[in-house]
């Protein structure tokens, strides 16, 4: 589904990515962990596009595609889902509204006719349960004076409803209490259905109880200096990064 | 000669050849008052970019023309070619002039409650001339510039309204100036007198939309009078067409409690001017003042507002915003003065703006000048452009850049709105403002 090679990306001329391979094949869920700096932010952006990215080599190919070449809005339509670890507020722009233009942008995309404004509440209503969100919140404007843990939901919220093949979530349990990770990771479980595949990118491995992963990489420098199974991130969880960073020889 | 001069004798020749036709003509105290207005106008001209008050604005475009004062009223018109601009669902005492006069065709001015006198202000000069007398001149000095100088000599039309103490005025007026395009250029000279008496309420719509095309100029002064709490909600709309100019002057006399809420939304028009001052004159007084202005092509608007608080206790809150497209321009400048002795004065000015073009610009200008000392005041400016980081989040969304762009303006603007609380206003400038942004198609249903 997702083949990154050799990724290498820039900042502001500064390399951040410094050479990133990833295979991840449907259905899968893999674990991005990594001290902070160490670029697992700036891989989830630049899969979902976000300008300012400065590709230096390598590639990605998306189901057949070159990811890179095509707009975010593109790579939405295509299945690609970023849930944002700083959810962004928009002013003026009502939730239900944004929400419905992006389900019907997709659906239009697909060739699928536009849902109407009853048809669009009623599957809102449906998906807002998986996240038991507050359905007030869709009347609000876009993330706008949200709670953290509100925003965190919101983007569960909108991934159901946008159903990506790829669902990327950056650092999603950051800032959450325990019973909002336990709410976010149960939205996220149910949308594993076999075909499904995500990335999530944390630091800790507190989310991973709750959202299992089949793959386990650490990223350090830049460059994912290890790979294993689930037991890896316990293995982090009891000894820290120190140890991943000096194996990297950074 | 120059154009110039030419030009202010071709309007002194027309003054003398039409001044017996005025409205009120006969009255002495209103043809003196008319020949003051002729002699300011010979002597200031029009406003030239060397003025401070007039830096960013030039009216060379006025100056160049030769406007006909319009003398006839298009018949044929009927209410169906008012269109939307009827606004849907409100419930008003609708006044229509038709190039610069009434058009009791096209009015509906409905059954008003009594203590209201609501008339055009042609007609008010017949049936009460002293009350006429008592507001024409008294906000807007004849001499500030050329234009509130012409306005003197040539007014035509307007809103005459006079509520009595404590009588509420339920309905708004909605006083609808169609400006039909001719073929040679017309000037339009109205005045709008408001006289609300102690505790009385009204909402007033001043509202300005073109048929067709057609080079004009709306030249505008409102005079407002607000006795002890009263209370007045003034709506400005302003649709003029492609190349028609407006040139307002709007002054507001407050006295002790009363309360102006003013919302000045500019669209259309080539060139739009609005001079907003608010008088507080008196303990307690309170004023709020909101705009939004949206340009493109080559559109200017400029918006001059000024508070003066000069008794204790007053409040003000200005907010304007402004979106520019194009290679439109804005001005904006906005003086809070607080007068020696306004203790506990609270005035709050701001003005944000999002330029949607490199080649949009805007001046804008605000001024604090605070002669008291126990004082809350807090003014500030923005000048932007699109959050980059909101236009991502919406196109990882599946929202095309276009739309989200759309999506972002409007909410940017539709700050100015929401807050408005005449619903059927609210609506029809909604759909204006979702016409007015780029790809307008893609952003129906926003509101």
């Amino acid at each position: 589904m997702l083949t990154i090679k050799d990724l290498r990306v820039a900042v502001n001329g500064k390399e951040i990515l410094k050479g990133i391979d990833l295979e991840v094949n449907p259905g899968e869920v893999h674990a991005v962990m990594g001290p902070n700096g160490s670029g697992k932010s700036t891989l989830a952006y630049v899969l979902a596009g976000r300008p300012g990215y400065e590709v230096l080599g390598g590639e990605v190919i998306y189901e057949g595609r070159n990811l890179l070449e095509m707009d975010p809005e593109e790579r939405a339509w295509e299945g690609i889902f970023l849930a944002f670890q700083y959810p962004v507020e928009v002013p003026g722009v009502n939730n239900m509204y944004f929400l419905k233009a992006a389900v019907n942008a997709k659906r239009k995309h697909q060739g699928l006719p536009e849902l109407d404004a009853m048809d669009f509440l009623k599957l809102a209503r449906e998906k807002i349960r998986l996240v038991h969100m507050r359905e007030d919140l869709l009347k609000r404007n876009v993330n706008e004076g949200f709670s953290g843990g509100e925003k965190k939901r919101n983007e569960i919220f909108q991934m159901a409803m946008l159903e990506p093949k790829l669902g990327i979530l950056d650092e999603t349990d950051s800032g959450l209490d325990i019973d909002a990770l336990k709410t976010v990771a149960e939205g996220v479980n149910t949308l594993r259905d076999g075909r499904r595949s995500f990335i999530v990118v944390t630091h800790y491995q507190r989310l991973l109880d709750y959202i299992v992963p089949d793959h386990v990489h650490v990223l350090a420098h830049g460059r994912i200096v290890k790979s294993g199974d689930r037991s890896l991130a316990l293995e982090l969880e009891e000894q820290g990064y120190a140890w991943v960073e000096e194996a990297a020889g950074a | 000669m120059s154009t110039a001069v030419a030009n202010l004798d071709h309007y002194v020749a027309a003054f003398e050849e039409a001044a017996g036709r005025l409205p009120g003509a006969g009255m002495p105290w209103l043809d003196a008052f008319r020949r003051q207005g002729l002699a300011a106008f010979e002597r200031l001209g029009f406003p030239s970019t060397r003025q401070e008050e007039w830096k960013y604005t030039s009216v060379r475009a006025i100056e160049r023309e030769r406007f006909a004062l319009a003398t006839e009223t298009c018949a044929g018109l009927v209410e169906d070619d008012l269109g939307e601009a009827r606004m849907e669902g409100l419930e008003a005492h609708r006044f229509v002039f038709l190039n610069g006069r009434h058009a009791p065709q096209l009015s509906r001015p409905g059954k008003l409650p009594t203590g209201v006198t609501a008339l055009p202000l042609a007609e008010a000069l017949g049936m009460c001339p002293d009350r006429v007398e008592a507001l024409v001149g008294r906000r807007v000095a004849v001499e500030e510039n050329g234009f509130t100088a012409l306005n003197a000599a040539w007014f035509t039309d307007g809103l005459f309204l006079e509520v009595e103490p404590g009588v509420e005025l339920v309905h708004p007026v909605h006083v609808l100036h169609v400006t039909v395009g001719r073929d040679e250029p017309d000037a339009h000279h109205l005045r709008h007198l408001i006289h609300l008496g102690e505790g009385a309420r009204a909402v007033v719509i001043e509202h300005y939309i073109a048929l067709g095309e057609g080079v004009y100029l709306n030249n505008v002064v409102d005079e407002l009078v607000l006795q002890p709490h009263a209370h007045l909600r003034h709506y400005k709309l302003v649709q003029e067409g492609l190349q028609g100019r407006h040139i307002a002057a709007i002054d507001t006399h407050q006295l002790g409690g009363s309360h102006y809420r003013s919302h000045n939304v500019c669209l259309g028009g080539a060139l739009t001017r609005n001079e907003i001052r608010a008088d507080l004159d008196a303990e307690y007084a309170e004023c709020e003042l909101f705009g939004l202005y949206v340009t493109d092509g080559r559109q200017h608007v400029d918006n001059h507002t000024r508070v003066d608080h000069r008794k204790p206790h007053g409040t003000s809150h200005e907010f304007y915003k402004g979106v520019l497209a194009g290679r439109s321009r804005g001005v904006f400048n906005g003086v809070v003065y607080v007068h020696p002795g306004a203790q506990k004065t609270d005035a709050q000015q701001a003005n944000h703006n999002l330029l949607l073009s490199r080649e949009a610009e805007i001046d804008t200008k605000p001024q604090l000048e605070i002669y008291a000392d126990d004082v809350k005041c807090s003014h500030g400016a923005t000048v932007g452009q699109l959050d980059e980081q909101q236009l991502f989040y919406l196109r990882s969304r599946g929202i095309p850049e276009a739309t989200a762009a759309g999506m972002l303006t409007y909410g940017f603007a539709h700050d100015l709105v929401e807050h408005m609380g005449l619903e059927p206003v609210r609506r029809l400038i909604e759909e204006l403002l979702v016409r007015k942004l780029p790809h307008a198609a893609e952003l129906q249903g926003v509101g």
